[in-house]
């Protein structure tokens, strides 16, 4: 019973769980890497959060005037995602500024070169 | 939505794709309101569009604003895109459709939570209920995160006091 | 930037309404969205602006870099107390019902000491990541 209004929001979320995953694996900076797995982290939130909306509901917050709720359970774990989310990209960009500082450059294929250098000389 | 991501990933100015993911935040941010998600709406505004794009722009201005070229053309990455957007999209063809309130996502906890919440905590807002009284170990433990991230940025970025910086 | 008047005028006076915002956001998080996390990245970010606009040594007079390393550590604790104070009062760890005589009123007051945690520390780690960021200085 695959309709295309019924499943929609799953292929958006896929589409762009996808573009996440490419800025990660096909682009050398280090910074832009980062943004791509900040781009898959939110493309995940909308994978839990879509499939708890019932049309015709509202917040999830109980009041006399409402019957329909959506579900608040993914709100709960995608509100602790998103925290534990901008700490991973904080430390992440906390290392490629040291990397910056010890090698000069923040470019994947620069700093390998630089390591295999390194190695050789030793 | 997909534009500006489309843009992000063809972008090589630094800057534009740090204004641009900021963008990407605030509409992700509208989008989960149209789903009635309202405080992880106003988390993800705050938090992505507010400090994730202070952090990025602190951080482009310790490393520099541009990217280099990609030297070969990125056909593997893009292949393995492909093949695993489809397996993840005759994955989903498994799932229920959208806003099926008999689907187990909706009748298995939530009526439970939803109808004894406000009565046995008190709180109406049964998000808040669920996050910090029926599931307050997991509170816990994510601020226990939020405590070591800057315990980390701490160790990572300081500088020795005697005047001279840390030697690589 | 302190010297544009524009940046000066809005942000003297948007900055206390910021933290009035944010105030509200933690303390009505029972009865609309909000909570502990919105209003520490709020209230951080409102010191955040005020660093951006008027220099970061102002904003280290403003909140010394001593108090926000001990906020990082005073909100975990804080947490933490409130669940050993459920334990010292009989019942379970982080259980609210032992912390009142009316269990609804126990529920009230755990719920507020930990989501101050939680404000406290959130806001503390997001300003002290402004400050190793902003004070690193460029090296070559």
């Amino acid at each position: 019973m695959t309709t295309f209004a019924g499943h929609y929001t799953y292929w958006v979320t896929i589409l762009l769980m996808a573009a996440g995953l490419y800025i990660m694996i096909a682009r050398g900076n280090l910074v832009k890497k980062l943004i791509g797995l900040s781009i898959f982290q939110t493309s995940v939130y909308l994978l839990y959060i879509a499939p708890g909306k019932l049309i015709g509901g509202t917040a999830p917050i109980v009041s006399v005037r409402y019957e329909i709720y959506s579900n608040p359970l993914p709100h709960v774990l995608i509100l602790t995602a998103i925290v534990v989310g901008i700490a991973t990209l904080a430390l992440g960009l906390a290392i490629v500024v040291r990397i910056r500082e010890a090698y000069g450059s923040i470019e994947e294929d620069e700093i390998v070169a630089a390591d295999a250098g390194r190695g050789e000389r030793e | 939505m997909a534009v500006t991501v489309l843009a992000l990933i063809v972008q090589r100015n630094l800057f534009s794709v740090v204004v641009l993911a900021g963008i990407y935040s605030f509409l992700m941010a509208t989008v989960l309101v149209a789903l009635d998600a309202v405080d992880v709406a106003m988390t993800e505004a705050s938090v992505g569009a507010g400090i994730s794009t202070v952090l990025l722009l602190g951080a482009l201005y310790l490393c520099g604003g541009e990217e280099a070229k990609p030297l070969s053309r990125p056909w593997l990455p893009l292949v393995v895109t492909l093949v695993i957007v489809g397996a993840l999209v005759y994955g989903t063809l498994g799932l229920p459709a959208f806003s099926d309130p008999q689907a187990p996502f909706h009748t298995h906890v939530v009526p439970r939570y939803l109808q004894q919440g406000p009565v046995e905590t008190g709180v109406p807002n049964v998000v808040t209920a669920v996050l910090a009284s029926y599931r307050g170990y997991d509170t816990l433990g994510e601020v226990i995160v939020v405590f070591t991230g800057g315990i980390g940025i701490i160790a990572l970025l300081r500088r020795l006091r005697r005047g001279r910086t840390e030697g690589t | 930037m302190r010297r544009e008047p524009v940046l000066r005028v809005i942000g003297k006076l948007l900055i206390p309404y910021m933290l009035v915002f944010a105030l509200y956001v933690q303390f009505h998080g029972d009865f609309g969205p909000g909570g502990g996390f919105q209003a520490g990245v709020i209230s951080a970010a409102a010191v955040i602006f005020y660093g951006l606009i008027y220099g970061l040594p102002a904003a280290r007079r403003l909140v010394p870099d001593a108090v926000v390393e001990s906020m990082v550590a005073l909100g975990a604790l804080l947490y933490l107390g409130v669940g050993f104070a459920g334990l010292v009062l009989g019942g379970n760890f982080l259980d609210y019902f032992v912390l009142d005589r009316d269990p609804v009123a126990g529920q009230h007051r755990g719920i507020f000491w930990i989501e101050l945690g939680v404000l406290i520390t959130v806001a503390g780690v997001m300003l002290k990541i402004f400050y190793m960021f902003a004070g690193r200085g460029r090296e070559g």
